[in-house]
Parts: C-alpha cells; sequence; structure tokens
C-alpha cells in the first residue's frame, strides 16, 4: 500500500490481543492477524451471508451483530466469528400448497411467540425491517413479507438473537416462494415463446445461422446494434 | 467516511459535466478501432502473463502462469494411504459444487431418479452464483428470438463458441426462466404480468432478467430451499481433491476432502457432475477479483489430471466496473445493469471516453488505458486509481428514485461507507470476473472423459473467448438441468470393477520426469490471505498500474 502511513490498532480475537491496521474490516483483520478461516467467510461481498459476526466495542455494554467482510474495525473492537447457526426449516412442496387456506402459523407455530422485541430487526447487518414482516406473515399479508424480506442474506443472526426461537428468514423464504409460484401472473410473451421454440418455430434459422461465415455473421450483429432500441 | 478531498474536486468536476452528456453519448468503436483498444491494453493480449502447460493431454495449451503453476502440482492426497476398495458413500450421481450450476444438476438428476449425492466446498449456495447482480438472459419478449441471442452470443465471444453449445443455450433460455419461475423466483415483473427486462453490453435486445440487484441471491435461496426440501444428500465443507476413474480412464467417483476434519471421504459414482466455478482468487494477471472465497480453479487442476481436454482457459474476463473505492469494497463488482440504465462511464475531468454500452473486454480496455497510459485516473489515498461511473445519471434518465428502487443492493452496500450512488458517482476499476474457457463439453455437458459432465463457468465452450453479461446465469442452469439429466439417464449402471487414481500417480511421475517441481500440492481449495496478505488486492492494483 504506497502513499499510505498504516497505523495499527489493537483488537481482541476471542480475547487474544492483536494489532492491525486501522481500515480493515472484520473479515480482512481476522485474516491479517493470522487466522484462516474456512467456516465464517464466502462471497466477501456482503450477500451470501457466511460470515455472520458478534462483536463489542470498547467500553460498550451491548453484543454487536453484523457481517465481516462488511464492518469495520474499531481500536479494542472484541470479535469471534460465528461457524454455524442450527435452525428449522419446514418441508414442502411449494406447487402443492393452496395458498387461500394457507395458515402459516401451522407451517411455523412458533410465529406465535413473538413478543414483538424488535431484536431481530436490530440484528440484522442488511437492515431488514425483520419483526415487520413476522407481523405481517402472522396476518397472512404475503405481498409485505416479500417487499420487505427481498434482501435478506439468509446469516441467520435474527434467529440466533430471537428469545422467541423463530426462524424469520426461513418463514421469509417460504413465503416468497409461494407468492412467486401462486400469486405471480403468468407472462403471455414467455408462454408463446415457450410454445414457438417447442413447435421449432426458430430451428431453420438457427441451422443457417450455425452455417454463417464469421463476416457476415459480425454484419447481421453490427445492423442489430444499430438498431436496438433504449437499453432499460 | 464519503469522499476524501483529494477525490472531491474530481467529483464535482463530473456533476459539472454530467447534464451535457445526457445527450451526447460518446461514439461506439469500430470493429478495428475495438481489435487495437483489445491488442493493446487487454490483459488477455499481455506477454508474460501466460503459459503453455508442459505436461499432460492439455500439453502445450496457453494457460495463466497461476493455472498453470497448480496443473503442474503434485496432488493434495497421499496416495499411499487411500483404500478405494471401501467407499465411504455409493451414489448414482455426484455432483461436486455447491452454486447454481451444481444445484441445478443435483435437483436435475433427482427429479430423473437418480440418487444424488451432492459435495461442496463451503455451504451449500456458497459460489459466485449468489452474487450475481445484473440478470439471467432469454429471448422471452416478442420482439426478441433465440435466434438474435445466438448472433449476440457469437458476436460476443469472438465467434469462437461452439455453436451447438450456444444453440442449446439459447433455446433452453426461456425454459429456465419458466423453471425457476414454478420454484417460486419473483422476477421483476411489469403491470402487463410480462418480465421486466434490461438490455445489457453486447446484447441487441431487452432480455436480462433479473430481481433487483439481487438477482443470483434470490435464485439461490430458493434452489438452496428446494434442494432441502427433496432430501437429497449435502456434504458441505467436503471440496473434491481427486476424480476417480476406472481401469479404462472413464470416471467413477471422487475423493472429498473433509475441511473440519482433515479426513479424506471417497464417493464412488455412476456419474460426476463438476460444477466447481472458476478461477478469480488466482488472482490471475494480478487483478482484484469479484468471486467467491472458493474460486480457486480446482475442478479445471481435476479435470485436467483426469485427462479431460481444455478449451480457451487463456481468456479471462475482467469486469469492467469493480468497486475500486472505499478500500473495504475492492474488487467486487458493480452490476452491468447500472451502465444499462444509464450511468456513464467517465474520466478524472469528468470526461467520456468510452461508450457506456461496450462489451465488458473493451470497456475494461478502455479504462486501464485511461487510468494507465493517459493518466486520466482518479487516485484514492490507498494509492489505488479508477474512473467513474456516473450513477447519478440513473435518477437523471429515469426520474428520482429509480436508483433506489433498482439496485437496493449497492445503495446499502455504498451507504455503509457514507457515499450515496444515486447522488454520487462510484469509482471503478476492472476486476477478475470470469474464467471464459473451461472443460470443453458437448449440447448435454459431457466431456471426452466417459460419466464426467461439467456444468456453468467451469466448462468451456460456450462463451468462445468474451461472455456477455447475463448469459452466466442462464448458462449454469441450463447446462446444470441437462448434464442432470443426462447423467441420471446414462450413469454407469453396473459397478466399476476397480476404483483407481494411478491417473494421479502418473501425473507425478511425468512431473519427476520433466524435473518440474513447483513446492506446492494441488489443488488450492482456499487461497491464503494470512498475515500481509490480507492487503494484496491493493498491492496487486499499483503493480498493475506501474506496468502499465
Amino acid at each position: 500500500m504506497k502513499n499510505k502511513n498504516v497505523t495499527m490498532i489493537p483488537i481482541y480475537v476471542m480475547g487474544k490481543k492483536f494489532e492491525v491496521p486501522e481500515d480493515l474490516t472484520i473479515l480482512k483483520a481476522l485474516e491479517f492477524s493470522g487466522f484462516k478461516i474456512t467456516r465464517g467467510c464466502g462471497c466477501r461481498g456482503g450477500v451470501c451471508g457466511a460470515c455472520a459476526t458478534v462483536y463489542r466495542k470498547k467500553g460498550d455494554y451491548r453484543i454487536m451483530t453484523g457481517l465481516a467482510c462488511q464492518t469495520v474495525i474499531e481500536p479494542e473492537i472484541s470479535l469471534v466469528q460465528l461457524p454455524f447457526i442450527s435452525a428449522r426449516k419446514a418441508q414442502y412442496a411449494v406447487r402443492d400448497i393452496d395458498t387461500e387456506s394457507l395458515d402459516l402459523v401451522k407451517t411455523y407455530p412458533e410465529l406465535m411467540r413473538c413478543m414483538g422485541c424488535n431484536t431481530c430487526t436490530k440484528s440484522c447487518p442488511v437492515n431488514i425491517s425483520v419483526m415487520d414482516y413476522i407481523s405481517a406473515a402472522i396476518r397472512g399479508n404475503l405481498e409485505e413479507v416479500v417487499e420487505l424480506s427481498i434482501e435478506c442474506v439468509m446469516c441467520g443472526l435474527c434467529a440466533a438473537r430471537c428469545p422467541a426461537e423463530i426462524t424469520p428468514y426461513n418463514v421469509a423464504l417460504f413465503v416468497r416462494r409461494l407468492y412467486g409460484t401462486h400469486k405471480l401472473k403468468k407472462s403471455p410473451m414467455l408462454e408463446q415463446r415457450l410454445r414457438d421454440i417447442e413447435n421449432g418455430t426458430y430451428k431453420a434459422e438457427i441451422t443457417q445461422l450455425k452455417a454463417t461465415d464469421v463476416k457476415k455473421l459480425q454484419e447481421t450483429f453490427n445492423e442489430l446494434q444499430a438498431n436496438k432500441g433504449a437499453s432499460v | 467516511m464519503s469522499y476524501p478531498s483529494g477525490m472531491r474536486t474530481s467529483v464535482e468536476k463530473v456533476e459539472q459535466t454530467r447534464k451535457a452528456r445526457l445527450n451526447n453519448e460518446f461514439p461506439r468503436l469500430s470493429v478495428d478501432d475495438k481489435a487495437a483498444l483489445l491488442r493493446n491494453h487487454h490483459p488477455d493480449f499481455r506477454e508474460g502473463d501466460k503459459l503453455n502447460l508442459r505436461c499432460g493431454v492439455n500439453k502445450g495449451e496457453r494457460v495463466p502462469k497461476v493455472l498453470a503453476e497448480l496443473i503442474e502440482s503434485p496432488s493434495r492426497l497421499n496416495l499411499a494411504s487411500l483404500d478405494l476398495t471401501k467407499p465411504d458413500y455409493k451414489t448414482d450421481v455426484l455432483v461436486i459444487g455447491g452454486g447454481g450450476g451444481g444445484v441445478t444438476a443435483a435437483l436435475t438428476a433427482h427429479e430423473h431418479g437418480a440418487k444424488v449425492i451432492l459435495a461442496t466446498k463451503l455451504r451449500l449456495g456458497d459460489s459466485n452464483t449468489i452474487m450475481a447482480e445484473g440478470g439471467i438472459a432469454a429471448a422471452t419478449l416478442a420482439e426478441d428470438s433465440p435466434a438474435i441471442h445466438y448472433i449476440d452470443t457469437m458476436a460476443g465471444g469472438r465467434f469462437k463458441n461452439i455453436p451447438d453449445v450456444v444453440e442449446a443455450l439459447v433455446n433452453d433460455a426461456p425454459f429456465i426462466v419458466d423453471w425457476l419461475t414454478k420454484l417460486g423466483v419473483v422476477f421483476d415483473r411489469k403491470a402487463d404480468a410480462n418480465y421486466f427486462t434490461h438490455m445489457p453490453a453486447g446484447h441487441s435486445r431487452k432480455r436480462s432478467h433479473s430481481i433487483k440487484d439481487l438477482t443470483g441471491l434470490e435464485i439461490m435461496r430458493v434452489l438452496c430451499d428446494e434442494v432441502r426440501n427433496k432430501g437429497i444428500e449435502v456434504l458441505e465443507f467436503s471440496p473434491a481433491v481427486e476424480l476417480i476413474l476406472d481401469a479404462d480412464g472413464r470416471c467413477a467417483g471422487a475423493v472429498l476432502e473433509d475441511l473440519d476434519t482433515g479426513r479424506n471421504i471417497i464417493v464412488e459414482a455412476g456419474a460426476v457432475v463438476m460444477a466447481t466455478g472458476g478461477i478469480g482468487r488466482l488472482h490471475p494477471n494480478g487483478f482484484p477479483t469479484s468471486n467467491h472465497y472458493g474460486a480457486t480453479a480446482d475442478g479445471i487442476v481435476m479435470a485436467s489430471r483426469a485427462n479431460a481436454k481444455l478449451l480457451y482457459m487463456e481468456y479471462i474476463q475482467y469486469h469492467p466496473t469493480g468497486v475500486a473505492w472505499p478500500e473495504q469494497m475492492l474488487g467486487l463488482l458493480l452490476s452491468e445493469a447500472l451502465r444499462a440504465q444509464g450511468a456513464y462511464v467517465v474520466n478524472c475531468d469528468g470526461e467520456q471516453f468510452v461508450n457506456r454500452l461496450e462489451t465488458r473486454d473493451a470497456l475494461a480496455a478502455a479504462i486501464l488505458r485511461e487510468c494507465g497510459p493517459r493518466g486520466k485516473g482518479v487516485e484514492t489515498p490507498t494509492g489505488m486509481v479508477g474512473a467513474w461511473l456516473d450513477t447519478p445519471m440513473i435518477d437523471l434518465i429515469g426520474g428520482e428514485g429509480t436508483f433506489l428502487r433498482r439496485f437496493a443492493g449497492i445503495d446499502h452496500r455504498f451507504k455503509k461507507y457514507g457515499i450515496n450512488p444515486a447522488k454520487e458517482p462510484l469509482l471503478v476499476y476492472p476486476t477478475q470476473h470470469y474464467q471464459n474457457g473451461g472443460v470443453a463439453i458437448n449440447v448435454h455437458g459431457e466431456t471426452n472423459i466417459p460419466y464426467l459432465y461439467m456444468a456453468g463457468e467451469v466448462a468451456g465452450g460456450v462463451h468462445g473467448h468474451n461472455r456477455l453479461g447475463a448469459n452466466s446465469l442462464v448458462d449454469i442452469f441450463v447446462f446444470g438441468r441437462r448434464s442432470g439429466r443426462h447423467s441420471a439417464e446414462n450413469y454407469r449402471k453396473k459397478p466399476a470393477e476397480k476404483l483407481s487414481l494411478d491417473h494421479v500417480s502418473a501425473h507425478q511421475e511425468e512431473l519427476k520426469s520433466l524435473g518440474i517441481s513447483s513446492g506446492i500440492t494441488s489443488p488450492m481449495i482456499l487461497p491464503d490471505y494470512r498475515f500481509e496478505k490480507a492487503l494484496t488486492s491493493t498491492q496487486y492494483v499499483n503493480e498493475i498500474v506501474e506496468a502499465e
């Protein structure tokens, strides 16, 4: 790292002290300290939920939660990676469920144990209103659950912190799948395209393209590009 | 945090030129200009970063130096300590890899009646698939057709794609959208129930289907859930380290390594589908990467050792818009959809130097040229450079709120670092994104080794020398479905007489006789980022900029 005077700060990993550059993420701070991560690291980009982490800042009584690849350290932060969070998941065949008569509470009875403490929302590293979608699920408002939960990275922190032992992210996934399968209408254009492909509508054209020389194909492509409309 | 003062001055220039740029788009490159740009500035054409393999069935094949080193190394396995006569598992189909391709192959093979085991390096779903923001390509609009999708894909691949395989891709693509929709994937829709689609660079029609900027995440969540619902056996934290062959060189299973205990697990299988992904974490050419932690080309190393033929391995895709600031997000990908929706690419003075809709290879080369020899990059306090992706243009074109509606994930990630991408531009630099080549396959995903299939990034030929945006998501599902089905219908019914790792011993003998000694073993499994190496990505970029 040229042009840079690296300031080192102390951190604690499972109680043990290390000195690391000040602007690292928790994940890189652990690695800089010499830990080779196997469990607790995935995409390194904030979407896979593998690096769920709990930490405490100096002088603070609270246990904080976050994704290790997204959270920047501070002096005397105390760290540990969560290797695994066990959670219950319902088994189901998504197409066989009748959404009209569906009672989510039958599938996930522990939903009724929600006491509205909002710990789930506070623990979510991607700022989802977890408690709000849980109450939408109890009310049976599928669409609201989809909207509120769409950014969920399934890290498990809400479930790990929930005093009622609900697994919110599995409830949300169940609801999104039901909504996608049963509530979204079929696309007429897609239906037509599938029929056309099955009837061999494009077969002759593609067979001919496969035999077309590169120069001609490039010209056809150039024409297509010249005449294409707006990108959205 | 936001932008430090040194970068602010440049941000102001970008703001001042924004309105004037709006109806004054930089012209597209001519065919000749594009070829010259690639020749002079694309890393694929740089001398010294590639080697010709010296051993095995792929001898003479040009591959990235970092990959050659792994292929030309002895196995991780202690061959003498393994007893292949007592397999730990027996199954009809073994799927190696827990990303989109692997999970799809497992579901499809299961659907067609095979007993399936899925083994994966990290958790089920940990993969590049989950990180895919932009979308999945399929000709579903009335004004589109699989034939147009075919032409675009071939042109993007510099016409080196295998035509039959591309035909399979474009014909199956709409069926994949249908399959995923029926599984409950909540694709973005329009009021008339048709799909909301956009047109990434190099495509001629709006055919990329998305779920906000969380396309891969949503699909992967659904598919992993389905694997659990079907009760398919999943071995997590158990990457494959070598393929097992029979006495006739046909595939008969794999040896796994349990990452928690270090134990080797022997799986005998009637067929093996490999969906192990790409090469990013080897940092070819020294670039940062958008790839997930496990992308270490294990599949290529194992398959090559088992005598599978490689194709186009020297062609690596550098995504033009990797994050260059903030430091914590370095190398992560910014979706092509940002450009499709109106974000222009500009230099430190707010001037355009390339059209935003050039293909990935050309745009990456243009940014390298702008930041290198032309000296028009923006320098960060950590010594990185980059060009601006002018994201505020998206609201300017699409109306206030468009950015937030379409790019919730990107918005969220940048706001953590005090940057509001709807109002401020983002600094980008090319990042290693995709391995264009791989193990050669036919339309069923079969390789030249009987009972060995490939699906997704590990396979080569679908994308020629350069993949188009949104064609990877569709590739993994098309060839996941095809290999899953074909393997379930054609796996070895009579057990192999003898399981063998003789090909591995032979490989090691060959290395010895050639006097090749790398000092490491392979496959790599996970990169080593301990100690100073935790800071590698920035160091890499400094070296590239200096070399330019």
